[in-house]
């Protein structure tokens, strides 16, 4: 039964999901920021890097950079791309006529979401080689962690995307609704500022933030100075927030354009 | 089986919007298998606002919905397979070509014909490489029509159809449903336009404000509406100088300036008496028009009457 009804799921997800990257393709101000941002941020942010004492955090140029990029890609490429994606598929009926056919509705959320997380996945996987071979980032300490991190990061950014997009009324305010998550994470989660160099008090409510569990556990992977108390905690935190998503979204995500 | 005979069933059914404006207001109707069945009326009479909930993309405000003996919006994955809809405008992508669209549609539906087949049957195969935001108006109606019919679906829900073909594109669209017909396919269309409601439907309900007005077939519904006589009062004379209205046959009349317009159930009946009284009197009564009753008289007749309601 489970492998018939698989089946079809898994057809309808891959028609939507190559329509949805045939579009990401043709969307040329998308394909830019997706590319060029996390390669380029990461890299503007260095000279920065050399002024703050990173050692005290079991932390090199190397580790910094990694977690940035990937960061930038979570809020970029993802995050930010996906709202716009929402947005426009809303505005254009598109979901609205996806719901008249057979795709359930989380089947039409992941599927549009598809190509945008798997962007993301190869980013991360580019950029952490990237530094492990080029910026002496070391191989990561415990790589299940990083792993980790990256799919909570990816799954949280697809989930808050979808959520963002529900009190987003044109793919243009989508630049200005995209940004306080955007912000909130560069500074307080670990992205732009390494979370270690944040003053401890601040620090312990940053923890608390949607994306730093995700950075926290990419950056444990490879300083390997994770607890595994510290670990289970951040999971938790990241879960927490995934659930909070998923159920707003089922709340309060618009499936049609305001009249 | 009581489902084979209604594919669709209709009861009592209410839609309130957000802001409290309540669109459908308690109609009942229903669709049997095979039929065409047109809901006509007039911008905002409540025809996509009733349509949506029996595609299932909204849970309606009170009453029962049944496609095919299932709750459309409850029990979504029953129904979906079984039936096509085409909404009342767009839904595709700009960006994707006509052919990427119709891939991406195929794949969501089971059992679907060829894409090719289904752009053939709406003569939209030559322009497979084109991007839907360089379509025609006419051009996506046909693309949506295309894709409603992919998944080759029992029931089909056409929301205005036509609204911007061309003659013949209009024409071509009611011979394909037509054919459909022939193979079984139940319709349910909405439409504004009477000749298409006339021309193309086995039933109809014309709403108006939320309400079924009428209901029937287009004989039905235009038999139940008087024929009428207009002409201009000839000089001299006036509405009082007329042979008595009632011994005519008339059962309504309006003078409008001097142009009077006589309703009546017995067309012949009052139409002659009316010319022999003319010829008696020798006079000529200009602007004559003797019209037998139509769906269009039928509809703007129902606009009028609940207008005097009001």
């Amino acid at each position: 039964m489970s492998a018939l009804v698989l089946a079809p799921a898994g057809r309808r997800l891959r028609a939507l999901a190559r329509a949805e990257l045939t579009l990401l393709g043709r969307n040329r101000s998308a394909v830019t920021t997706a590319l060029l941002v996390p390669l380029a941020l990461p890299f503007t942010v260095r000279p920065a890097l050399d002024g703050m004492d990173l050692q005290r955090s079991g932390l090199n140029t190397g580790t910094v950079m990694l977690t940035a990029a990937i960061g930038f890609s979570f809020l970029f490429s993802v995050y930010t791309g996906l709202v716009s994606a929402f947005v426009a598929r809303r505005e254009e009926l598109v979901l609205k006529r996806l719901r008249t056919g057979e795709l359930g509705d989380a089947e039409i959320l992941l599927g549009t979401a598809l190509p945008a997380a798997c962007l993301g996945l190869a980013q991360s996987l580019v950029l952490t080689f990237g530094c492990v071979l080029f910026l002496d980032a070391g191989a990561p300490r415990a790589p299940y962690l990083t792993a980790l991190g990256v799919l909570t990061g990816l799954l949280l950014c697809a989930a808050l995307a979808a959520l963002t997009a529900s009190f987003t009324r044109t793919v243009e305010s989508a630049q200005v609704t995209a940004l306080p998550l955007v912000f909130v994470s560069m500074l307080g989660s670990g992205i732009a500022i390494p979370a270690g160099t944040l003053p401890d008090r601040f620090a312990s409510v940053c923890e608390l933030l949607p994306l730093s569990p995700a950075i926290r556990l990419v950056s444990g992977g490879f300083t390997g100075r994770l607890s595994a108390a510290e670990a289970l905690a951040s999971a938790a935190v990241a879960l927490a927030w995934l659930a909070a998503a998923v159920f707003a979204v089922r709340r309060w995500f618009r499936w049609e354009p305001r009249r | 089986m009581d489902t084979n005979e209604h594919v669709i069933e209709v009861t009592d059914l209410r839609r309130v919007y957000g802001g409290g404006f309540e669109a459908v207001r308690g109609i009942t109707f229903s669709v049997n298998r095979g039929e065409i069945f047109a809901l006509l009326g007039t911008n905002g009479a409540g025809k996509t606002s009733t349509v949506e909930l029996l595609e299932g993309l909204a849970r309606p405000a009170g009453g029962r919905v049944r496609v095919l003996g299932h709750d459309p919006y409850e029990e979504r994955a029953a129904v979906r397979p079984r039936t096509g809809v085409m909404l009342q405008e767009g839904g595709f992508p700009s960006e994707l070509t006509v052919a990427e669209t119709a891939r991406m549609w195929a794949g969501c539906v089971s059992g679907a014909r060829p894409e090719t087949e289904a752009l053939e049957l709406v003569g939209l195969a030559g322009r497979s490489g084109v991007r839907v935001k360089q379509l025609s108006g006419g051009e996506r109606r046909r693309l949506d029509l295309a894709l409603a019919l992919l998944g080759e679906p029992e029931v089909l829900f056409l929301d205005e159809p036509t609204t911007g073909l061309d003659a013949e594109g209009r024409r071509d669209t009611w011979e394909l449903v037509r054919q459909l017909r022939e193979t079984g396919t139940t319709v349910l269309l909405t439409t504004h336009y009477l000749e298409e409601a006339e021309g193309l439907a086995d039933r109809l309900a014309i709403l108006h404000e939320g309400r079924i007005a009428t209901t029937g077939t287009p004989a039905e519904v235009t038999a139940a509406q008087p024929a009428r006589i207009s002409f201009r009062l000839p000089d001299g004379y006036f509405l009082g100088d007329l042979p008595p209205l009632g011994e005519l046959g008339v059962c309504g009349h309006e003078l409008d300036g001097r142009v009077v317009r006589l309703r009546t159930r017995e067309l012949q009946r009052a139409a002659t008496a009316l010319l022999v009284w003319a010829q008696g009197e020798r006079v000529e009564l200009p602007g004559l028009d003797v019209r037998s009753a139509s769906l269009e008289e039928a509809f703007l007749g129902i606009a009028r009457e609940q207008e005097v309601a009001a």
